[in-house]
């Protein structure tokens, strides 16, 4: 790229022009479907070559030509107090972001900017998704130079409102944890997901103009299988029931395929460290990632793990906090660890593990009770429709009605399940609730970090003497359901008691 | 503060307030009622008869059921907004905890000299905690009193 005219002022600077080539190279990505689209419906016209060839290259220069546009009128400034950033090509926009509001950093690269040693530099103030500042692309250094920057800035910021840092003497990095190829791929086996099926019928949905026969035409399909493809359906039913099992077999090899790449794309090379400020966490095998967080800026922990995972006893750990984890709201700090080792992890973010001594308690019983006949109810509703329905048009027998009250069997026996395994409790400092059944998760909040507390009554809650106890959790939620009124009221009762004692912004 | 405190009821415009919103809102049912009516698809009355009652029930007697289920606990590093009439709230924001204060007024509260006080925190849920219906001059005190309480927890 040329030079620009008119020279930055001096602390103002561009990102890196190398930059450009990725901005070019995914703005050739874009105008492909556009040129699909165009020699789709220019096909049957002689000499299309003729008119695709150019419209492509226009396309792809505007592209270029925006991009490198944007490219020059972006510039930023380490400054003092704040980073700014202005930007626009049209209507212009000037952005300053202090040092104090910058959750943390992150790094990120993808392979093809891996291959130039760019990065993307991310400003995660807790302002969520469009909204959050962002660099593409600066070279690695600079990206280095403007996470220890922020952190520097910050420190200093931090010092003077006599921030209480535990380790803000600790020399070095620690690693508090890491995941081994070998822990990677038991991981992956258990992120089993058929997603990729879903994604193949979507497609198919999308492009099936281009496929040489209708793929929903059921009348088709049966041609297809009485004309060239009769051998199928003449191999007899042993045939049948082994290419069944086949056919089963290979979507679960396909679900674990999915799951392990996936994990291992994400997850390659997991490390966690505790530095002097706060936590780095690096990982992705194509796309790599490098986050920081502030250890004063985790709000909760929650503990997460799946109904097969645990019987093998393994957990996951994230931190709940206003920054986002690339569209998550929880930042991923341990996703497949043994318990003993997330101890470690919850210490240095300021945390004490849930341990089974604690006085827990369960939601009301008639609360449970409430919900598993409303699912009874709501069922033998269904039936009725069903039943009147079926013996009035007679398209099937009425005794398929069955099937709606078979299900409310099982959802009053989750209710039973809940009912044991939910449980919450409180301690001097911290709030612990467990949740869930398919993938149970125990969110532990430090009463301090809450911002409200509301206690909600439904009209059957109000009759029957249990409510919901809703915390305000920042980047979070974290609620206690059906417990009784008196309880409700104790608990947050004693929540607001240590939420007054301590300021805010003292905390955070 | 205790659970015992009984709310501090909302402003008496705050009734008229929401009846006149009522009012308005309803407007168009009772419009359209009248034009089926006088399309004469069904025996007179059909369309009109229920829907004038069900906007006579809603414009005169749900304001002042929601009006008595609704109030304020002002403490003194706290504030309780009770609301509700089948699902009751009940939500207390400790003053050390909000971000940031409004006061409201929308040209019906104008015309009945009332204001929304909405204290925003910084938790996903209950983001914003809005208080409607208290006189203009008390949502303005509030707002004084609560910031004043901010800003001595900060120093």
């Amino acid at each position: 790229m040329s030079e620009p005219v008119d020279t930055p002022e001096p602390d103002e600077r561009r990102t890196e022009p190398a930059g450009l080539v990725l901005s070019a190279i995914s703005g050739l990505r874009q105008t492909i479907p556009a040129v699909i689209a165009m020699v789709f419906v220019l096909r049957d016209q002689g000499h299309w070559l003729l008119a695709a060839v150019p419209l492509a290259l226009v396309l792809l220069g505007a592209s270029v030509l925006v991009a490198w546009l944007q490219w020059h009128r972006l510039t930023y400034r380490v400054g003092a107090e704040d980073i700014r950033v202005e930007s626009g090509v049209l209507s212009r926009a000037a952005r300053s972001v202090p040092y104090e509001r910058i959750q943390d950093v992150s790094l990120e690269q993808g392979p093809l900017a891996r291959l130039f040693g760019l990065v993307e530099v991310r400003f995660e103030t807790g302002a969520g998704g469009k909204d959050e500042l962002k660099l593409a692309y600066l070279m690695e250094a600079e990206g280095e130079r403007l996470r220890e920057v922020v952190r520097e800035r910050k420190d200093d910021a931090a010092a003077e409102a006599g921030d209480a840092e535990a380790g803000a003497g600790e020399p070095a990095a620690e690693v508090l944890f890491a995941m081994a190829p070998r822990r990677l791929v038991t991981f992956g086996l258990f992120e089993f997901s058929l997603a990729v099926v879903a994604v193949v019928a979507g497609a198919v949905q999308q492009f099936d103009f281009i496929l040489p026969f209708d793929p929903w035409d059921f009348d088709e399909w049966q041609e297809r299988l009485a004309g060239p493809g009769s051998w199928l359906s003449g191999l007899g039913r042993t045939a049948q029931i082994v290419g069944g099992i086949i056919a089963a077999g290979s979507l679960l090899l396909l679900g674990f395929a999915t799951g392990l790449v996936r994990t291992v794309l994400r997850d390659w090379g997991f490390t966690l460290e505790r530095t002097a400020k706060g936590f780095r966490r690096r990982r992705g095998l194509l796309t790599r990632t490098d986050v920081v967080m502030p250890a004063h800026r985790v709000q909760a922990l929650a503990f997460g793990t799946g109904i097969l995972r645990r019987r093998f006893g393994w957990h996951g750990l994230k931190f709940v906090s206003l920054a986002q984890d690339a569209g998550a709201s929880s930042h991923d700090v341990a996703p497949f660890a043994r318990w003993h080792e997330l101890e470690p992890i919850a210490r240095a973010a300021g945390f004490a593990m849930p341990t089974e001594d604690l006085d827990w308690h369960r939601a009301g019983a008639r609360y449970r009770i409430d919900s598993a006949l409303l699912a009874g109810v709501i069922a033998g509703g269904i039936a009725l429709a069903v039943l009147v329905a079926l013996s009035a048009t007679g398209a099937a027998s009425p005794l398929l009605a069955l099937i709606p009250l078979a299900i409310a069997l099982p959802l009053a026996a989750w209710q039973w399940f809940l009912w044991r395994f939910e449980r919450h409790t409180l301690d001097e400092a911290q709030v612990y609730a467990r949740h869930g059944w398919l993938a149970p998760r125990t969110d532990v909040a430090s009463r301090v970090k809450l911002h409200s507390a509301e206690i909600a009554q439904g009209p059957i809650a109000r009759r029957r003497g249990y409510a919901t106890l809703h915390l305000g959790l920042a980047g979070g939620k974290l609620a206690i359901e059906g417990i009784p009124l008196a309880r409700a009221q104790e608990l947050r009762a004693a929540i607001l008691h240590s939420i007054t004692a301590q300021d805010f912004s003292r905390i955070n | 503060m205790d659970e015992s405190d009984a709310p501090t009821p909302l402003h008496p415009n705050h009734v008229k307030a929401m009846r006149v919103a009522t009012l308005i809102a309803s407007v168009p049912f009772v419009i359209g009622a009248l034009v089926l009516e006088v399309a004469g698809l069904l025996p007179t009355g059909v369309f009109i008869v229920p829907v004038l009652l069900a906007a006579v029930l809603i414009v005169i007697r749900v304001p002042r059921r929601r009006y008595m289920a609704r109030g304020y606990v002002m403490g003194e590093d706290r504030l309780r907004v009770v609301r509700g009439l089948w699902f009751r709230s009940d939500t207390v924001v400790p003053f050390g905890r909000v971000q940031h204060i409004d006061v409201h007024q929308g040209p019906l509260e104008r015309a009945y000299g009332l204001a929304t006080l909405t204290l925003h925190t910084a938790g996903s849920h209950n983001a914003s905690v809005s208080l409607p219906g208290l006189a203009d001059a008390d949502a303005r005190a509030m707002r004084e009193t609560i910031r004043a309480q901010i800003r001595r927890d900060t120093m």
